[in-house]
């Protein structure tokens, strides 16, 4: 950095500012272009500035992710001093109904863990149900789709990241619920009762399958399109050497597109999982609101997102308000440890291969 | 041991393009047969139309009979099988990136469920010999990825792919044009040794190359095969105007 700054200083000394060119007044006839070029004088000072532009736009990062640890930290400090690192796992058991009881604003008692348990849940159930529909949708719209249909599809798989999640929650509520409740969900209890997953007598039909149902849709898009693309940036050439080899469709597939295309398959998981982890309205809407822990999928729960979308214009105390701020450093904390935890198995999948195809 | 190539009233096409138009010839088996002939005229969609890989096109299309040892392609048999026997080497090297070098030279057999791990260690060794890479490569099979080689090499560890599979016929369109005159003349000396074990089917445009290592050569122009006989005859005393014309540099 120094070092430029130095040599540049001679150069914008030696160069001949315009009008007292001594080159310009002994040749008379100067072509358009030379003057042109000679009348622009010193482009380094617009160069540092550029330099300095884009070393602030940088830093600006660093900037932003301070100010709001600090100012999540900062504002939850009231609950951190109450209740420490049991925050993230303190219950108790009513002595009356004999119920574990995770959360109660009234009697002011927080925990963080049954709404950790609700987001992590619901969205790895997203993942589950929308990893393969979305790599499915991203061979059949790269290798086998139909050239007329392709556009069609694509155009139809990016609007469904254009609508509002709102509307998601709605759709939700009205369609999606009523459905599991009166078809799915009985038939789930009745064939995978025993795996302990599906059982309860919820009645809603809300709950973290609804929730995960409804992220599934949301990071659909996201996961496909990216997908999709990596899938076609994988070359023709590849694609020719397994065929040559005596390949069928599939297992072209598998080893000359998959195989190649597999890290950025992993980083569109993970920006599909960044999406379900913070998703909040609606999860709101379908996920049943409740600060429970059950192993069941079919019962009602809540996540950090929907507590606090939920509860923070109503919170009259201000523990409760300092909780549900903890809660929102806790889902900060659980986005970057699930990313690096991401990014682990990302470098354990990948060993050392190289990343990108010729 | 390689098979001979009958090849009657071939003509594909790209979408409108009439690409090949009626080419007859009858390719010797455990032997090189040279295709040269200016780009465009259609000697590289005649190797493809060899392993069926010109209709993986979108656009293209085939009629006419391909005979390889006997087996009608285009009627007895489905592309899957018919790659399976006939080789293919690329004019840009394309190894598996993401794959050791073993597991790109047993890439073919483990796709098609060869799992006898002695005997696999066996013909990756032998491949690999026969291209010439052994020795290059020994120390590293399992450690360095198929893209980490040379260009040169990686042309070999694919040659060595496509005979791992043990091809009666082994299809290399224009192998060493992407190569360094180094690189390009091992490509030469490894035709020349395997010609008698594969039928070999080479398109280059370099004249030089096919003087050196086929016994054949066909002439291709503008989508049409001018001249077929003995590599020496088109080389010193060509029967068309045109071959001779292309082989004396004044065209292409």
């Amino acid at each position: 950095m120094l070092n430029s700054e130095v040599e540049s200083e001679p150069r914008a000394g030696l160069k001949p500012s315009p009008g007292q060119n001594p080159e310009t007044a002994a040749a008379p006839e100067v072509s358009p272009v030379r003057g042109f070029l000679l009348s622009r004088g010193n482009s380094a000072i617009a160069d540092a500035g550029f330099r300095w532009l884009m070393v602030f736009s940088g830093l600006s990062i660093f900037g932003i992710v301070g100010l709001i640890v600090w100012q999540l930290a900062l504002r939850s400090q009231l609950s951190w001093q109450k209740f420490g690192f049991s925050f993230f796992y303190r219950s108790y058991v009513d002595s009356v109904t004999h119920q574990r009881i995770f959360w109660d604003p009234v009697s002011g008692h927080f925990s963080a863990l049954p709404f950790i348990y609700g987001t992590l849940v619901s969205s790895f159930l997203a993942l589950l149900i929308s990893v393969p529909l979305a790599v499915g949708l991203a061979i059949f719209l790269t290798e086998m789709c139909p050239q007329a249909l392709r556009g069609a599809l694509a155009f139809l798989t990016e609007l469904l990241a254009a609508i509002p999640s709102v509307i998601y929650g709605l759709w939700g509520i009205f369609v999606l619920v009523p459905l599991l409740r009166v078809y799915v969900n009985p038939f789930l209890i009745r064939w995978l009762g025993w795996t302990g997953l599906f059982s309860g007598d919820n009645p809603t039909g809300l709950g973290f399958l609804a929730a995960g149902v409804i992220l599934a849709i949301m990071i659909l898009p996201i996961i496909s399109s990216l997908t999709r693309e990596v899938m076609t940036a994988v070359p023709q050439s590849q694609r020719e050497a397994v065929l040559a080899l005596g390949a069928t469709r599939w297992e072209m597939i598998r080893m000359g597109v998959l195989r190649n295309a597999r890290v950025g398959m992993m980083g569109a998981i993970i920006l599909g999982l960044g999406r379900a982890l913070g998703e909040t309205m609606a999860v709101t809407m379908v996920i049943g609101n409740t600060p429970e822990i059950h192993a069941s999928l079919l019962s009602n729960g809540s996540s950090m997102a929907a507590v606090i979308a939920n509860e923070f214009t109503e919170a009259v105390s201000d523990m409760h308000l300092s909780a549900l701020i903890e809660i929102g450093l806790a889902l900060f904390i659980v986005t970057v440890i699930v990313n690096a935890l991401a990014q682990l198995l990302m470098w354990a999948v990948t060993r050392g291969a190289p990343a990108t195809a010729r | 041991m390689g098979v001979g190539i009958e090849v009657i009233n071939l003509n594909a096409w790209y979408g409108n393009n009439h690409t090949l138009q009626d080419i007859n010839l009858h390719i010797p088996a455990n032997h090189a047969t040279a295709l040269i002939g200016p780009s465009g005229c259609g000697k590289s969609t005649f190797v493809r139309c060899l392993n069926r890989m010109h209709e993986t096109n979108p656009i293209g299309r085939v009629t006419g009979t391909v005979r390889i040892g006997g087996l009608d392609i285009y009627q007895d048999a489905n592309p899957v099988e018919i790659r399976r026997r006939v080789g293919m080497v690329f004019q840009r090297p394309n190894p598996f990136p993401t794959m050791s070098i073993y597991d790109n030279v047993a890439a073919g057999l483990k796709l098609n469920g060869y799992s006898n791990r002695r005997s696999l260690d066996e013909i990756v060794e032998r491949s690999l010999r026969r291209s010439a890479l052994w020795d290059e490569v020994k120390d590293d099979l399992k450690k360095k990825s198929g893209a980490s080689l040379s260009g040169g090499q990686q042309q070999r560890l694919c040659i060595a792919r496509a005979l791992a599979v043990d091809p009666e016929v082994l299809l290399m369109d224009e192998p060493a044009s992407a190569l360094d005159p180094v690189s390009t003349s091992k490509i030469e000396d490894l035709v020349f040794q395997l010609k008698s074990q594969y039928t070999i089917v080479i398109v280059t445009h370099n004249m030089q190359q096919a003087a050196r290592v086929a016994e054949k050569t066909g002439f291709f122009l503008n989508g049409r095969m001018v001249e077929f006989d003995s590599t020496h005859k088109i080389f010193t005393n060509p029967s068309d105007k045109r071959t001779e014309d292309y082989i004396t540099g004044r065209f292409g």
